[in-house]
């Protein structure tokens, strides 16, 4: 019923918005597959939508190939995660796109990360003998649907301002992905809701709010220091440190290499998981929702058999 | 709060209207459904303003965590980094703010970052000694956006011999017509290598050719105006630059005349093979007057200098492995027409180079080279190195080269070169 009241809506408001079609589509270019999904949820069939980097990519070191360039040429909208995380490549392919519309600061330059809940803001002096640490605070936000939700409210104003006859067809679709989003995270707490507090060692600091939302206690890391590769002295430590609080869960990116994780599980008997922080980051993964299907999936698995072991 | 008034009144008249009209089964159901979609629309309502109540938290806490916390108070729950396992490094627990209340003064400076280039020579060259240990080049580089039409950016190398401003351009992204326009003092757009600061090259030094025919490590570089296109086609990225300078680079190019200009065209086409592969191919132009004809002082010659260049590269890196693999081979060529009393002398250069990473921090390659030299074809100037790369975090550089080179002169140079790279301060962009 619901469902049919929506498709009527967008029906009435696609008749009410003829004239919107004149102005053709809007080109958006997102930084990542994360928030292309997002904003292809929050767009539909008025916006064309492409991600410059693939989710089973390392989204720090991505190339700034001239391919990149010609995209971004032709985009309206640009969607960029923030919090430093494109620093190494996406400043020299915006200067290089010859587009006033997505420079720093113009309209089409989305930065999603202003509204969203940002988790490990260093409040004092770092150092990078800290590694590469990010001094805006953690990028991975995304990884929590309640950003998800923020980064799509963000969207869909930037979309409005840019063909604001389109609003209301933006702001119905941004409240039901909204509400699916609910509909989807209540079924996700309820699924990891008996292991709240599990601990978890991850490769890379890639899932702080993804921890934070779904009860996971990340008790260590299998880089020394973010973007430092693993050395036998850490990871002798993290083993011990592994063994002592028994923590029986190793999340690593899929672009990591797994020959530590490996080492780590078989010295301390935990599961080694390879837990996409992105969309398309494994094959299934293909959009937003799915992302975290397989993920809970894969964790509540993991759990249980460590459990059972 | 005005939400829960609206609805509160829409659901009470709904429910006078029910008890003052007794209406029929069919007339109970379109009532029903009105106050079910008057539900919808409230929880609707209800989670705009949730999420925007949760936005506005998250912005408080983020202006919070920025602007400093005055003293005793704790820092807001989300500033806060997980302490992690022992060993795990990154900040734990509250920090001390340094120059926290002076930060307003402090936003609009420019980054600022500093690279120091070390380099060590062993064995024997008698042709062109480099001292066994020098700090070549500290390069300091500071950059920002100017305006909303412009950025800047500025890179002083503090040398063994002094200061120069190696580059120092403002650059305008978006000019109409769909021109990136930079003016200032600029490496010039010849070739691949031409473009490259000392420490971004794949080898501790520079190939022969450009030491022969391309005026060596300051290369092509002079204050000009350079524009670049993109011209337009459905195939493949292609670019022309077009660069007009004063035209004095080192002794390649001397300007005695104001109208000595140097000129320098590059015509760049690139190409995605497959999502981890690419070939990036270009043509290159440069002329000026050259120091040929000077006779005490006196240009009396008006020689001129031509060059022309090709280069080629071809990219591996598989994006699943971006960190671990990738291999890059590239070769450039640069013909050189120098005019001079003896009449016009052409010469000719190339090199071919390849490096290919074999582990997230190490690097290892190779370059043959070859080339004459341009007063004199006859001169040609050979060398092959061998290279290992290691890199301690992205910020720092170990690298060690063995070289030989057989100079027309006669003698061959063995040498062992090592370079120590470090760069402090703004995460600069990655090089490609």
């Amino acid at each position: 019923m619901k469902r049919g009241t929506f498709t009527t809506t967008i029906a009435a408001l696609l008749l009410a918005a003829g004239p919107a079609w004149a102005q053709g589509k809007l080109n958006v270019i997102t930084t990542t597959e994360d928030l292309a999904s997002i904003a292809r949820e929050v767009g539909g069939d008025r916006i064309t939508v492409e991600s410059i980097a693939k989710g089973y990519q390392d989204p720090h070191y991505v190339e700034a190939k001239p391919s990149f360039i010609l995209k971004l040429q032709r985009a309206d909208v640009l969607v960029l995660v923030g919090r430093e995380l494109e620093i190494g490549w996406l400043p020299p392919l915006i200067q290089q796109s010859r587009n006033a519309r997505i420079q720093a600061g113009a309209d089409g330059y989305l930065d999603a990360s202003l509204e969203a809940q940002i988790l490990e803001i260093p409040t004092g002096q770092i150092t990078r003998a800290m590694g590469d640490v990010h001094p805006l605070g953690n990028p991975h936000y995304w990884m929590d649907p309640e950003n998800g939700k923020r980064i799509g409210k963000q969207i869909a104003n930037r979309l409005s301002r840019f063909r604001p006859n389109d609003r209301a067809f933006f702001e119905l679709r941004l409240a039901d992905f909204t509400s699916r989003l609910d509909v989807a995270e209540k079924r996700w707490l309820a699924m990891v809701a008996p292991y709240k507090g599990t601990k978890a060692v991850t490769y890379h600091r890639s899932f702080p709010n993804f921890a934070d939302r779904f009860g996971l206690d990340i008790v260590g890391y299998v880089e020394p220091r973010p973007g430092i590769p693993p050395t036998p002295q850490h990871t002798l430590d993290l083993i011990n440190e592994m063994k002592r609080a028994n923590v029986k869960l190793v999340l690593v990116e899929p672009y990591f290499d797994l020959k530590t994780p490996n080492a780590i599980g078989r010295a301390t008997g935990a599961e080694v998981l390879v837990l996409p922080p992105s969309v398309g980051g494994v094959k299934v993964a293909t959009d937003y929702f799915k992302l975290f299907d397989y993920n809970i999936d894969l964790l509540v698995d993991a759990i249980k058999k460590s459990a059972s072991k | 709060m005005r939400a829960q008034v609206i609805g509160a009144s829409l659901v009470a008249v709904v429910v006078l209207g029910l008890v003052a009209t007794p209406a029929s089964a069919q007339e109970a159901q379109a009532i029903r459904q009105d106050i079910d979609q008057l539900k919808r629309d409230f929880d609707t309502l209800k989670q705009q303003y949730d999420a925007r109540l949760a936005a506005l938290e998250a912005r408080l806490a983020a202006i919070q965590a920025e602007g400093g916390q005055p003293s005793g108070q704790q820092p807001t729950p989300t500033a806060e980094v997980p302490p992690g396992a022992a060993g795990a490094g990154g900040p734990t627990g509250s920090l001390p703010v340094y120059g926290g209340a002076a930060l307003g003064s402090k936003v609009f400076n420019p980054d600022i970052a500093v690279i120091g280039n070390f380099l060590g020579a062993s064995g024997r060259n008698t042709v062109n000694p480099n001292p066994a240990l020098r700090m070549q080049e500290s390069e300091a580089s500071f950059q920002a956006i100017v305006d909303p039409f412009a950025r800047a950016d500025f890179f002083v190398a503090f040398g063994e011999e002094g200061v120069e401003l190696e580059e120092g351009f403002v650059t305008f992204p978006t000019v109409p017509g769909g021109l990136l326009m930079k003016v200032g003092k600029l490496r010039a757009d010849f070739g691949k290598v031409n473009g490259l600061h000392n420490h971004l090259l794949p080898w501790t030094d520079r190939p022969l050719v450009t030491n022969n025919l391309v005026a060596g490590d300051e290369g092509v570089s002079d204050a000009g105006i350079s524009v670049a296109r993109l011209i337009p086609n459905p195939w493949i990225f292609l670019e022309a630059t077009g660069q007009v300078f004063r035209g004095d680079s080192s002794s390649l190019f001397q300007s005695n005349e104001r109208g000595d200009l140097g000129y320098v065209g590059h015509v760049r086409g690139y190409q995605d093979i497959t999502e981890g592969s690419n070939i990036d191919l270009g043509v290159s132009y440069a002329r000026g007057h050259n120091d040929a004809g000077i006779v005490s002082g006196v240009d009396v010659g008006r020689f001129r200098t031509t060059l022309y260049g090709a280069d080629a590269t071809f990219r591996w890196r598989p994006l699943r492995r971006s960190i671990y693999r990738s291999f890059v081979v590239r070769s450039e060529l640069v013909w050189s027409q120098r005019d001079q009393f003896t009449g016009l002398e052409r010469a000719m250069g190339w090199y071919v180079s390849g490096n290919y990473q074999f582990a997230r921090r190490w690097f290892t390659g190779a370059r043959i080279d070859r080339s004459g030299q341009a007063a004199d074809r006859s001169m040609v100037d050979e060398g092959q190195s061998v290279m290992l790369t290691f890199w301690p975090s992205e910020f720092s550089q170990i690298r060690g080269q063995y070289r030989r080179t057989n100079y027309a002169a006669g003698s061959t140079a063995n040498e062992f070169l090592f370079q120590f790279q470090f760069s402090i301060g703004a995460h600069g962009a990655h090089p490609f």
